[in-house]
Parts: C-alpha cells; structure tokens; sequence
C-alpha cells in the first residue's frame, strides 16, 4: 500500500532564524535567499513536494 | 422449425458492425490498441449474438430465452466495472491523472455501447424476420443504430461556456490567473518559468447550468487532463509546481485554468477545453427547478 504524509509541512527552510519559534517539522538555515531557493529545490526533488513562499524569509515544503 | 438463419446472422453482422463502428482510439488512446480493441470487440458480438437470438427465441415460444438478456445486462454492468478498475489502476501512473469522476463517463460509455449493439442487433433481427427482408432489416438496424448514437450523444465544454484567454501573474508567490489565486509558487525559477511559457483560459459558463455544472472538481480535472493530454504537459512527477491546475472566481462562477504545456499555443489549448466532454456525472440543471429559476433573476 502506498502511503505517504499530505498535506503537512516537510521542511522549513529559512534566511531568518527568528521566523521559526518551535518546529515539528526540520528547519533548514540559509545563508542567503540564493542558497534558500538550492536548499529548498534539492528538498523538493527528494520529498516530491512543492515549494511554497511565506513571503516572511521561509520556504516551506508540502507535499500534496 | 423456420429458417432462422437470415434472422440471427443479419442482426449478429449489424450488431457487431455498430460496435467496431464505436471503437475509435482517438488522443486519449482509449480503449487501447490492439488488444483492448479485441476485448471489446468480442464482447460487443456477444451482445450483438444476445440480441439476435431473441427474436427466433421468442418466434419458438422459448420465453425463457428472456432470461438471456438479463444475463446480458449483468454481463455488460460487469463491462463497467472492469473499465473502472483497469483505468483506476493506471491513473495512478498519469502525470496528470483523469480523476474518478471522468473514469466513471468512459466506464458508462462501454457499458452503453454494448446495449447499443444489442438493440441494433435486435430490431435488424425483428425486422428481418417480420418483414423477411434483409435489405429492411439492415436499414432498420442502421436507423436505430443512428438515433441511439444520436442522442446519446454528449454535449461539450464549448456547447455551454465561452472559452477566452486569461492572462497570467504573480502577486508575490501567488499565481494568478485573471485575478484569481491558483497556488504559492515558492521557487523564483519556477515563478518565472511561468510568466514566460505558462498559457491560461477563463471558461465563461453561459448561465447557471453551466455555472453549477463546471464548478465541479471531477469535471475540472476532466478538462485540465484533457489540455495536458493534447498540448502535452512539461512537468515530471517530481515537479508539483509544474501540474496544470484549475481555479474557480467565486463570485462569478468562471473557472480558470493554467497549464504549462509542450506546445504554448493558446488557440489549441482553446479548442482542447472546448472541445472536452460535459461528464454526466457533474452535470447539474438548476433552472429546471422552480426555486433555481426564481434564484437565477
């Protein structure tokens, strides 16, 4: 059977530590917005989710 | 005992002939080829024998022989079933996948056809054994053939909306097509892929028929299968961001659709949205009621 977690947070990448108080979900810290977008694309590729924008420094990626 | 012979093997020619007549694997590849076609095909001559044979059955005073075409429906509901499952199990593999609603109209569709060739078997069977004339016979089973294609024939996206072109933006991550949102595109590349390749429709539905009817999600993923289908789709199973998608302005009732396809060319992608079938399953008709008409005002 094939089961996978949806609709849920995988990762949170960010340029500001400030942003992500308590995770449940991995953070990943950025250097700057250029790396974010790597970082964020390489975790898309492995966990086939999709990259969104909280236009507050984070990435998020959900699988949906 | 009569000469049966005429009687059965006309309507069994007729009826088979409709069902080949029916198999048509167009873009959607569907029922496939070759061997689906030979699934089919046999079943559509069993049905075409099933109602062949009523017709002497019951010239013999063999009543029972009504119990045949029972067994017949039940066989051709199983037809149903057997579309579903095998097309549920291979949606899992679409990159864009039908959705459950488009599955169930191709399963009726195969159902229906095999009653098609049944009836039309029938009456040439009926006719032939009236009137003994082949030539009668045969051109009662293309009347009746004809006049059931006919009006089982489906209405299409273009018959109850306009479709025009849409343009397409960004309001920080949000891709929005005609002013309405669609999905948070997090990725800059992504984003801008978008904006240079990405086309867009609005489907305007004519009135509120139409309205309730396109606002259904199976029919919505019917439609952006379709555009995917035909233009071809540049996204792989690892792309999310890149999956056509379809969003309804709430307060209008226009659906809107974006896809980011092989070929960019919005007249095709026009004439492909128009062109998709209306599903029985999501058609509504709200002005056929006294409270939706009186709400329609």
């Amino acid at each position: 059977m094939d089961t996978a977690i949806r609709e849920a947070i995988l990762a949170i990448v960010t340029t500001d530590r400030e942003r992500v108080i308590h995770s449940s979900a991995p953070v990943f810290y950025a250097e700057d917005e250029e790396q974010r977008e790597r970082v964020a694309l390489l975790l898309s590729k492995v966990t086939s989710g999709m990259v969104h924008d909280l236009e507050n420094g984070c990435l998020i990626i959900v699988k949906h | 005992m009569a000469d049966y012979g005429r009687v059965l093997v006309s309507g069994l020619v007729i009826g088979s002939a409709g069902r080949l007549l029916l198999l048509r694997a167009d873009y959607r590849q569907y029922p496939s080829f070759p061997r689906g076609y030979v699934t089919h095909l046999v079943l559509g001559i069993i049905a075409a024998a099933l109602g062949a044979i009523a017709v002497p059955a019951l010239a013999e005073k063999e009543y029972t022989a009504v119990t045949f075409l029972a067994l017949a429906a039940q066989q051709f509901r199983e037809i149903r079933g057997m579309e579903r499952d095998s097309l549920e199990s291979v949606d899992k593999t679409e990159l864009v996948p039908r959705g459950s609603d488009y599955i169930e109209d191709i399963a009726k569709t195969f159902e229906a056809r095999n009653y098609i060739a049944m009836v039309t078997a029938l009456s040439t069977s009926l006719v032939v054994y009236l009137s003994d004339s082949i030539a009668a016979g045969v051109l009662a089973g293309v009347a009746v053939f004809l006049g059931v294609v006919y009006s089982l024939k489906g209405e299409k996206i273009g018959d109850m909306a306009e479709v025009v072109a849409a343009k397409i933006e960004f309001e920080g991550p949000l891709l929005m097509v005609d002013g309405v949102e669609l999905m948070n595109v997090g990725l800059a590349k992504a984003r801008e892929m978008y904006l240079t390749r990405a086309i867009a429709v609005k489907i305007i539905p004519r009135d509120d028929n139409a309205r309730v009817t396109l606002g259904n999600v199976g029919q919505r993923q019917a439609l952006v299968h379709n555009a995917a289908t035909q233009l071809g789709v540049r996204k792989d199973v690892d792309e999310p961001e890149f999956m056509p998608s379809s969003g309804r302005n709430t307060e209008s009732g226009d659906i809107v659709m974006a896809i980011f396809s092989m070929e960019p060319d919005i007249e095709c992608l026009i004439e492909a949205v128009k062109r998709t079938p209306v599903l029985e399953s999501s058609k509504r008709k709200p002005l056929d009621s006294p409270a939706g008409r009186k709400a329609a005002d």
